[in-house]
């Protein structure tokens, strides 16, 4: 069954199981493959994007609950690197190995616009969701603020 | 220096037999390959080769080849560091590739080593690859000396230019000669007090690549026409596979095919395969899928009978008997035996894993006249070689992709596991392109574990409050006779520690487990460090000592111990009167080559809730190249080793483990983490140490003895998370 979907503002008709993850959809069917498989049980917030704007875990989203939504994936958090979260992770150094950190920017992205100035609770809290085996979290914490600062601009 | 260092003589014989700019990735699409560069260009750099490490583009623009993998250890960075000190060429000049792994083997070792582990791609390679950057210099100085018709001292060679009187050039104009010219004699490479550009802080040069998704992890590639295999290993690790009903799932959409994989009867190595199945399908979500519904029966054999009980209960009856000796003054045993004051303890640690946050997989492209390879492995040159092997074809015939890892810590060496031999055998028996991938369950348990380990301690205390002599036993579980020496299991830190003991005694004892073993970032120090030192604040303790006044006593004839515990003194303020509930703890473990110390500051609620504030580190690996990605990994290394020693603990039932998602299986997460200080203390000299593990093995003692300040609780086993640390 063809399911239509609007992905960085392009729409792609995918022909899959409906219940297939949106994981599988963006990575294998897609080829958009900045989002990452961690742990299939959206314990690890690895695969990380946004359904109208909410970070939703893409390993438990179905397909078919994606239809008629606006899905957003790192691809096209902005052209040429330019968020606000992506300029302050690359200017305190944020990624080790990087596989993880696409979750970590989409979270924070989404934290950020709905919070102009988080707090350290703020942001453990929104953030937790999201494991980075190589323990880059006090840049994390740091790159979040940063990225407060640079969006309130 | 290593054994597979070359001689300067034969660095040159190398170089000038390496001719021909093979450049990695003209066999796959350019955007499909991990590539890293300082910034971005539009295409695959053209340019002459000067050696096998770098070639310059008519532009300057200079391209080095990156032997080693980036596990976000900094690895592309540091290479191109060294490289760019001794050629003397603008940072913003830099691009880099990494090395193609066919051309080392082909050409006997080119890259002299390709591995990327145990911390030691500076603390061993820098040699070599300071010796090419410097090569590379000279040769050019030599072209420019022939052209102008000067002698070659009369030149010098500054940031891409080279000048002579009044006369100057470029690096690029002169690069076709530069290939062409042999150096009677190598330059010497610089000493340290000659560096310009290394010592100094470099961003990574693989971020950039990290915040938009573009980085090509072996997980990303996609090859025309590949299919996706899903595997299923026996659950108690080399189990036989009885039997799997294939019939039941082969009308599922989109499945190809069940491959069954066989262990080599005495092949039990790391990248050994385990009996297993596999389905294939065209999709790994439908393959995945498939496979959950395939009946499958396997036998566990004898291994049904362990578990984290049963083997902590054998560990614990081995403690009681004489191990192997490794140490052994004569009066050790005897003067414990008669003191007054005798301290001891047991300690005992589960099995960790490693997982990397991108799970084990690997994609093969078996071809009639070549294999493609792309895994996330530590040493693609192994990879090359175990797929040659697997598949019985010429190494010559393989070619592996490195591509970024998502993470690596020690289990993704000698070739990237036993998944790239299962892509191998599926490639071929279904002949096309297959991408294998574990699911995380699969991926946690057929790792390659940090083995289970024991510890008994003792030491006798003599009238100034310090020891008189040391006993340690350990006891471990590892898989074969292969890993029993081998520094996954090894005991070092315990039967090396720097302490001033009058007598000591150490033995240890290698029980059998069928669970393969590994190492794991700091090897051996991760587990006995904890172990060591949380003994060594008892003992201090008992003796009415402070721990970190008595671990500065007990090393007082070392100056490197010194410089580093009395600057952590220094920076940490380490204090033993906090009020109940909070606690500063001290810890020092050496790894790598390098002394690494810790200072934890943690709050224990009454309840016993654990808060870790903060760790200081202070590290002395002899010289610091890069101290932007050293913090970074002193940052990563606290937080890897306290999710273990907090959180972690595999629990093994029936042989199998029971724990093998991040639901059950508790990692350190963000409103877990302290805030991390590092400080270098370096010693400088001749000492190289690594700087991608030390840090984590003091870190777990140094939080157990906080505890200790905060609640009068001694954690002599980990998790810490299992102990009850309330207090009244």
């Amino acid at each position: 069954m063809a399911l239509s979907l609007d992905i960085n503002n392009a729409t792609h008709s995918v022909d899959v199981e409906p219940e297939t993850p949106m994981l599988w959809v963006l990575r294998d069917t897609i080829g958009l493959t900045g989002t990452k498989y961690g742990c299939g049980i959206a314990a690890c917030g690895a695969c990380t994007i946004h359904l109208d704007g909410q970070p939703v875990r893409a390993c438990q989203t179905p397909a078919s609950a994606a239809v008629g939504k606006k899905i957003t994936t790192i691809e096209g958090l902005s052209k040429d690197k330019k968020h606000p979260v992506q300029q302050a992770w690359m200017e305190i150094g944020v990624p080790q190995c990087g596989y993880c950190q696409s979750g970590q920017i989409m979270s924070a992205a989404a934290l950020l616009s709905k919070r102009r100035d988080p707090s350290d609770l703020e942001i453990d809290a929104a953030m937790s969701g999201n494991i980075c085996r190589c323990g880059t979290y006090q840049r994390i914490r740091q790159a979040v603020h940063l990225a407060a600062k640079k969006s309130n601009l | 220096m290593t054994k597979t260092n070359l001689s300067r003589r034969q660095f040159i014989q190398t170089a000038a037999a390496a001719t021909g700019g093979l450049m990695l990735g003209f066999h796959i699409p350019v955007s499909k390959a991990a590539i890293s560069m300082a910034k971005p260009i539009a295409s695959m750099p053209e340019g002459v080769e000067i050696n096998a490490w770098l070639s310059i583009d008519p532009s300057g623009l200079v391209t080095i080849r990156i032997p080693h993998t980036e596990m976000g250890q900094g690895g592309i960075t540091s290479v191109a560091m060294l490289i760019a000190e001794e050629l003397d060429v603008e940072w913003a000049k830099i691009q880099c590739v990494f090395a193609d792994a066919n051309r080392h083997v082909r050409n006997n070792k080119e890259y002299i080593v390709m591995s990327t582990h145990g911390s030691q791609l500076v603390r061993l390679q820098h040699p070599h690859l300071m010796q090419a950057g410097a090569s590379a210099r000279e040769r050019l100085k030599e072209a420019a000396a022939q052209a102008w018709g000067v002698q070659r001292s009369a030149l010098e060679a500054k940031q891409g230019v080279l000048r002579s009187g009044n006369r100057t050039g470029t690096y690029a104009e002169f690069a076709t000669a530069a290939s062409k010219i042999k150096l009677d004699k190598e330059p010497a490479i610089k000493t340290p007090d000659q560096w310009t550009l290394l010592g100094k802080p470099k961003q990574r040069m693989d971020i950039p690549h990290k915040v938009d998704g573009s980085a090509q992890y072996a997980i990303d590639t996609r090859i025309p026409g590949m299919v996706y295999a899903a595997v299923k290993a026996s659950p108690a690790p080399w189990g036989t596979l009885k039997s799997y009903d294939f019939d039941a799932i082969k009308n599922r959409p989109g499945v190809i095919a069940a491959v069954e994989l066989k262990a080599v009867p005495g092949k039990r190595g790391q990248p050994d395969m385990q009996n297993a199945v596999a389905v294939v399908a065209d999709s790994w979500w439908r393959a995945k899928t498939a496979l959950e519904l395939m009946p499958i029966e396997w036998d566990a054999g004898v291994a049904a009978k362990t578990s984290n009980s049963s083997y902590y209960a054998e560990g614990r009856r081995a403690l009681d008997t004489k191990g192997t000796i490794t140490k052994d003054d004569p009066k050790a045993i005897e003067i414990i035996a008669a003191s007054k004051k005798v301290i001891s303890a047991d300690y005992e640690r589960p099995f960790e894993t490693h997982a990397r946050m991108e799970p084990i997989n690997a994609t093969v492209h078996v071809q009639k006249d070549r294999v493609d390879v792309w895994s996330p492995t530590q040493d693609q040159s192994s990879a090359v070689l175990l797929v040659a092997e697997q598949l019985n074809v010429d190494p010559k015939n393989v070619f592996a992709h490195t591509m970024y890892l998502g993470g690596g810590f020690g289990g993704n060496g000698a070739g990237g596991t036993a998944v790239t031999r299962q892509a191998a055998e599926i490639s071929k028996q279904v002949g096309r392109p297959v991408k294998v991938l574990w699911s995380r369950e699969e991926d946690i348990a057929q790792d390659k574990q940090r083995p289970m380990g024991l510890a008994r301690l003792s030491a006798s205390i003599g009238e100034n409050g310090l020891p008189t002599a040391v006993f340690t036993r350990a006891a471990w579980f590892t898989q074969d006779k292969m890993n029993q020496v081998g520094p996954a299991t090894a005991d070092y830190p315990i039967f090396e520690m720097p302490y001033k003991f009058p007598q000591r005694h150490h033995d240890r004892h290698n029980l059998f487990t069928h669970i393969p073993s590994s190492t794991h970032r700091a090897p051996g120090a991760n587990q006995m460090g904890f172990m060591q030192e949380s003994f060594i604040d008892e003992l201090a303790i008992a003796g009415g000592w402070n721990p970190l006044d008595w671990r500065i006593e007990m090393t007082k004839d070392l100056p490197d111990y010194q410089l580093v515990l009395k600057t952590l003194k220094e920076k940490a303020g380490f204090r033993t009167d906090l009020p109940k509930g909070q606690g500063m703890g001290v810890a020092v473990v050496e790894c790598h080559g390098t002394i690494a110390a810790a200072c934890a500051t943690v709050t224990v609620s009454r309840r016993g809730e654990l808060a870790i504030e903060k760790v200081v580190i202070v590290l002395d690996a002899g010289h610091v190249i890069n101290p932007h990605a050293a913090a970074e990994q002193a940052e990563g290394s606290v937080v890897w080793e306290m999710s273990h020693a907090w959180l972690g603990g595999l629990e093994l039932e029936k042989g199998q483990f029971t724990n093998t998602n991040f639901d059950t299986y508790n990692l350190m997460r963000i409103n877990q983490a302290p805030q991390v200080e590092t400080y270098f203390a370096s010693s400088g000299g001749k000492k190289w140490g690594g700087l991608g593990e030390p840090a984590g093995p003091p870190t777990p003692p140094a939080v157990a003895n906080a505890i200790w300040y905060a609640t009068g609780k001694r954690v002599r086993s980990t998790p810490f998370v299992s102990h009850d640390l309330s207090w009244t």
